[in-house]
């Protein structure tokens, strides 16, 4: 086949992903290399195994069938607040595990709101701990992720489009058939394998929800390796199992995703003309925004009064987050705009699969991965930040790819030629096409690596410098000197901030429809 | 490349050890777990304490806990950084001696726990029951057999991730050998849920989630002093309490003997061991000059400390894991 | 002088014969049946299409190995001609740099550009802000201040009303006689065809003919094309 000049080199995003891919897979080698004789896969670890892929099967694809009701909803719904509610369907996938947890059980748990109020009305609390237990609390966190990846397909359905599909006077199935579902077969596919991969490593949340044992994940057999037994080769290979599941499911998505684009627009707002049944659109987004405000609001019910009592320390913390925030947000655009931009003119797999690598990476394993590389170079804590950024901004990558590669694939399809023709090549291409035409994807992408920066413990914990406490770690502090008011501000502190950070670089992305 | 970067990494290292000697002070590195160091932990007192009469720059470097502690020593090897370990328990000694990692103390003290405490590595610098606390005036069963056929529902941590939920383990089984398998089993409708850590516990039981939590006979003690609220205290059971007795040993690889002796000293002294009680809400391996801060006298006293030597812990741990997660995953 | 040298563009299953030549200055069109690769034989010639065989000259110039932008060559497309994110101005403006920076006599140029296709004062609107005639004059402006000698045109008008094609039709001469440029373009109307250029290349079944006069071939029309012309 003979390759068509493009726009764009897709030298630079190889080597990003090869970087990744360096760092994913380094790591898991260093584990392994320094391991001693350990024990291979017991009929426990089939257990957890078994568990592990039910729980992430289920959790991804509930979370992605509701989503699509509810951001077909949001897309073709204009009402007061919906740019709020937009971005608050973000918070629950920043917040840190612990609280996490205790703001679902505040309201899904037996003594939760949910079962107080069946019980006033004599019936039995709802019995949260279970597998459906599990699901509820993975689909609470991936649903507004599944949400917004599908929301943003909507969007870059060009207008011109949904105008000629009012034009021949298509609306409901039709319009859907004929538009939606081809949009959605392109999103879904990567949609499904992200949620997937990040339950995939669930470990307290699944154990928490799932009332015990029973509900084993694989990345509990690899905590208890490092920590309890010390079996580096038993953690390195669960880790691996985890990263051949991943990078199936990426595969697998790559091979049901392939879809073209829908050709040009004129960035003419968005405006659709089928009007579906309002009332189920609304009923959608009530029940969504119920679900996922609920357990928020129990966090910042939880968190108000401790809110105004915090130490100076853990706003110093607060500080340190926000510099890992930006330092791993700089670090994601600079792997994920030529990983994104590579994908875009030639469909290079391997990019995309080294891209999805780092959610189903272990942070245990690439922590102490980087912590036995480091080691004999340098004090592993004099570099806990730069690591810890760096590790956040690879766990971010799956996400930012899914959201730019479909934008960075219009807009070379759309604009290469023009561009080719003009001459404008490589690094003017980049800064004067490519990133102006992606700039809602990169503001939300950007706000969700700064999002998830900011709540993750990542890293952080194995690097540990007493000097420089990042906010959810000084979370967990709190947590543990008994200081659960405090650790409740702290958490309200960390949701407020991160939903500031996620706001701002979001909303300073969009130019279109989403006002 | 690489050469040139391992250079200019050697450079700065040196430099930094260069800065290090102008300071003239020497530095002594101390791992333990990460709520040691903590703001509300221990730490920063203990350090203000040691620096006063050592002559020396002490460094806290916090590690999750008391686990992932030994898995970073381990994972270090001969060279590690640290001079003196503080923060792992019983349950973990025998597994830290037979990494050879470990020297030998001279330290000699007036210890106050329920047990005979001769080990020449580790020096204990404190100790707690568990035990599950619950709200004062309820009802609550007197031992795991009463638990297990009353309705009052339990959160407890993994095993396989806590120190807490590793001491219930071994309490269970120290109090009932062959038949823990069966205590766990008929328990399994008392558990609300397993969790990874004391934190999520302990968070969940304050807001309500269950009607008792594994933790420490002296939990109620910071709710006590810290809070002034005398709502929490622990359930006495009649087959005795698990102890957890938490200690510190130096390195054999330390580039410092007689600083991390002067320290391993300095954990038995009064000014280590008065700052532990309401910091790290532990009894002190020593009691005070001054006594237990008021407060833990109200505390219950168990009866019977139940107790596995380090070699035993080891043992049956392998023994009662399988039965734990047989039990609980029917 | 544009010649293709024993050209085989290929396209998938699809292959295409060329071995003609163009007179620098002159206008040909190109007709032939829808689906006959009148569009990628320009994609060819601007280097959007590699050929898989012979080569292609400008002025004794081999093209063959060049890259788009590095061609003699400018082209309007079917659409998409215009970055809708830029205003008018910073679209003709990477005509002249691609990068878009200009020093200020190159400023004017655009200015001058924008003023000849009668859209003085309109460099501050973007795209979507412009009807579709005012679209190409905008492309047509860049095209100008490109100076390439070779302008390949793929139907850019084809969206305009009869009148607005005929009058930008009428410009993109006046503007390639003023500026000696050499003119291709795709077309499906003889009209057209008959109203600016005076040769034609007939592509169908498989082959892009020599230019021949575009009044013969329109009169006379070999078998394909009576067919296409109905």
């Amino acid at each position: 086949m003979a390759r068509s000049a493009q726009p764009v080199s897709s030298l630079p995003g190889v080597a990003a992903a090869l970087l990744v891919a360096a760092l994913i897979l380094g790591t898991l080698a260093a584990v392994a290399l320094r391991a001693e004789a350990g024990h291979g896969f017991s009929s426990s670890d089939w257990a957890a195994l078994k568990f592990t892929l039910t729980q992430a099967v289920l959790s991804a694809v509930i979370s992605v069938a509701l989503a699509v009701p509810v951001a077909r909803a949001l897309a073709r719904r204009r009402f007061p607040g919906r740019s709020l509610l937009i971005a608050l369907l973000g918070a629950p996938f920043i917040l840190p595990v612990i609280v996490a947890i205790l703001g679902l059980l505040q309201v899904f748990g037996r003594s939760g709101w949910i079962s107080d109020v069946l019980v006033y009305f004599g019936a039995s609390p709802i019995r949260i701990y279970g597998l459906h237990g599990v699901v509820l609390a993975h689909v609470f966190f991936n649903l507004p992720l599944a949400t917004r990846l599908i929301l943003q397909g909507w969007q870059e359905v060009p207008s011109e489009r949904f105008r000629l599909a009012a034009q021949m006077g298509c609306d409901g199935w039709s319009l859907f058939r004929l538009i939606e579902l081809p949009m959605l077969a392109r999103i879904l596919p990567g949609a499904l394998a992200v949620i997937f991969a990040i339950c995939l490593t669930s470990f307290a949340v699944a154990l928490t929800l799932g009332g015990g044992p029973r509900a084993t994940t694989i990345e509990l057999a690899i905590y208890q390796a490092f920590t309890y037994d010390f079996d580096l080769g038993r953690a390195a290979l669960l880790s691996a199992v985890q990263l051949a599941l991943t990078a199936a499911a990426a595969f697998a998505a790559l091979r049901l995703s392939r879809g073209e684009g829908f050709g040009a627009g004129l960035d003419r707002a968005i405006q659709r003309w089928d009007g579906g049944t309002p009332v189920v659109d609304t009923i959608w987004i009530v029940l969504a925004a119920v679900f996922l405000l609920l357990p928020l609001s129990a966090v910042v019910l939880s968190g108000i009064s401790g809110l105004f009592e915090l130490p100076v320390i853990v706003l110093k913390s607060a500080l340190i987050s926000i510099g890992v925030a930006s330092a791993s947000t700089v670090i994601l655009l600079l792997l994920a705009l030529p990983m994104a931009a590579a994908v875009a003119v030639r469909r290079h797999g391997m990019v995309e699969v080294s891209g999805i690598l780092g959610l189903a990476a272990s942070p245990l394993v690439i922590g102490t991965g980087l912590f036995i590389i480091i080691r004999p170079w340098a004090n592993p804590s004099d570099l806990a930040l730069p690591v810890t950024a760096l590790v956040n901004a690879a766990m971010a990558l799956p996400f930012a790819l899914r959201i730019l590669v479909p934008a960075a694939r219009e807009t070379v399809s759309r604009h290469g030629r023009l561009a080719l023709s003009l001459n404008m090549e490589g690094w003017v291409f980049f800064t004067r096409v490519l990133i102006p035409r992606m700039r809602p994807q990169i503001g939300f992408a950007a706000g969700l690596a700064a999002a998830l920066s900011m709540g993750d413990l990542g890293v952080i914990a194995l690097f540990a410098d007493p000097e420089i406490a990042t906010l959810p770690l000084q979370i967990y502090r709190l947590m543990g000197a008994y200081k659960m008011e405090a650790a409740a501000g702290g958490a309200l502190l960390l949701l407020m901030l991160s939903l500031a950070l996620f706001w701002l670089l979001d909303r300073g992305g969009r130019w279109h429809a989403e006002a | 490349m690489g050469d040139d970067l391992k250079h200019l990494l050697i450079a700065a290292g040196l430099l930094t050890a260069t800065s290090a000697m102008a300071a003239e002070k020497p530095q002594l590195t101390v791992y333990t777990y990460d709520s040691f160091v903590s703001d509300w932990g221990p730490g920063p007192k203990v350090e203000e304490a040691f620096e006063a009469i050592c002559e020396c720059d002490l460094k806290l470097v916090g590690v999750e806990d008391g686990a992932a502690l030994l898995s970073r020593i381990r994972l270090e090897g001969e060279n590690s950084d640290a001079d003196v370990v503080l923060g792992l328990d019983t349950n973990l000694i025998e597994t830290a001696k037979k990494t050879g990692l470990f020297a030998p103390h001279a330290v000699e003290a007036d210890y106050a726990l329920p047990i005979e405490w001769a080990d020449e590595t580790f020096v204990p610098y404190d100790w707690g029951y568990f035990a599950f606390v619950h709200k004062a005036g309820e009802k609550v069963p007197a031992n795991f057999r009463e638990l297990a056929e009353s309705d009052k529902k339990i959160l407890i941590q993994d095993p396989r991730s806590s120190t807490p939920g590793l001491g219930l383990l071994l309490w269970v089984k120290s109090a009932y050998g062959d038949e823990a398998a069966d205590i766990w089993a008929d328990l399994s409708d008392n558990i609300v849920t397993v969790t990874k850590g004391w934190s999520e516990a302990y968070g969940l039981f304050l807001d309500g989630e269950a009607d008792m939590v594994l933790s420490y006979t002296t939990s109620p003690a910071y709710h006590l002093i810290a809070e002034e609220d005398d709502s929490k205290t622990s359930a006495a059971f009649d087959e005795g309490h698990y102890m957890q007795v938490e200690v510190a040993a130096k390195l054999a690889g330390t580039d410092q003997p007689e600083l991390a002796e002067q320290f391993l000293n300095f954990v038995v002294s009064d000014a280590f061991q008065s700052i532990i009680p309401t910091t790290n809400w532990m009894y002190p391996a020593v009691t005070p000059a001054n006594g237990l801060p008021e407060g833990f006298d109200r505390l219950q006293m168990p009866k019977e400390a139940l107790f596995f030597a380090p070699k035993e812990a080891v043992a049956a741990r392998g023994e009662a894991l399988p039965e734990w997660l047989e039990a609980l995953s029917q | 002088m544009l010649k293709l040298d024993t050209c085989t563009i290929s396209n998938g299953a699809f292959h295409l014969q060329a071995d003609l030549s163009v007179d620098a200055g002159n206008s040909v069109a190109v007709i032939g049946p829808s689906g006959a690769g009148k569009s990628t034989l320009l994609e060819a010639i601007a280097g959007f299409r590699e050929i898989s065989a012979g080569s292609i000259y400008w002025q004794q110039q081999d093209l063959t190995k060049l890259a788009p932008g590095k061609r003699p060559i400018a082209m309007l497309f079917q659409d998409g001609n215009l970055f809708p994110h830029l205003t008018a101005e910073q679209n003709v403006a990477l005509g002249l740099h691609p990068s878009g920076k200009l020093s200020h006599t190159e400023q004017d140029q655009v200015q001058a550009a924008l003023e000849r296709v009668g859209l003085a004062g309109m460099g501050a609107r973007k795209p979507a802000e412009l009807s579709g005639g005012q679209q190409s004059r905008v492309a047509l402006a860049r095209v100008l201040v490109q100076h390439r000698d070779l302008l390949l045109l793929d139907e850019p008008f084809a969206a305009l009303g009869p009148a607005l094609k005929a009058e930008m039709l009428d410009l993109v001469a006046e503007l390639a006689a003023e500026t000696g440029t050499t003119l291709l373009m795709v077309s499906h109307d003889p009209q057209d065809a008959r109203r600016i250029t005076r040769q034609a290349i007939l592509v169908a079944d498989g082959r892009a003919h020599p230019p021949a006069e575009t009044e013969d071939l329109l009169d006379n029309p070999p078998p394909a094309l009576r067919q296409y012309l109905g």
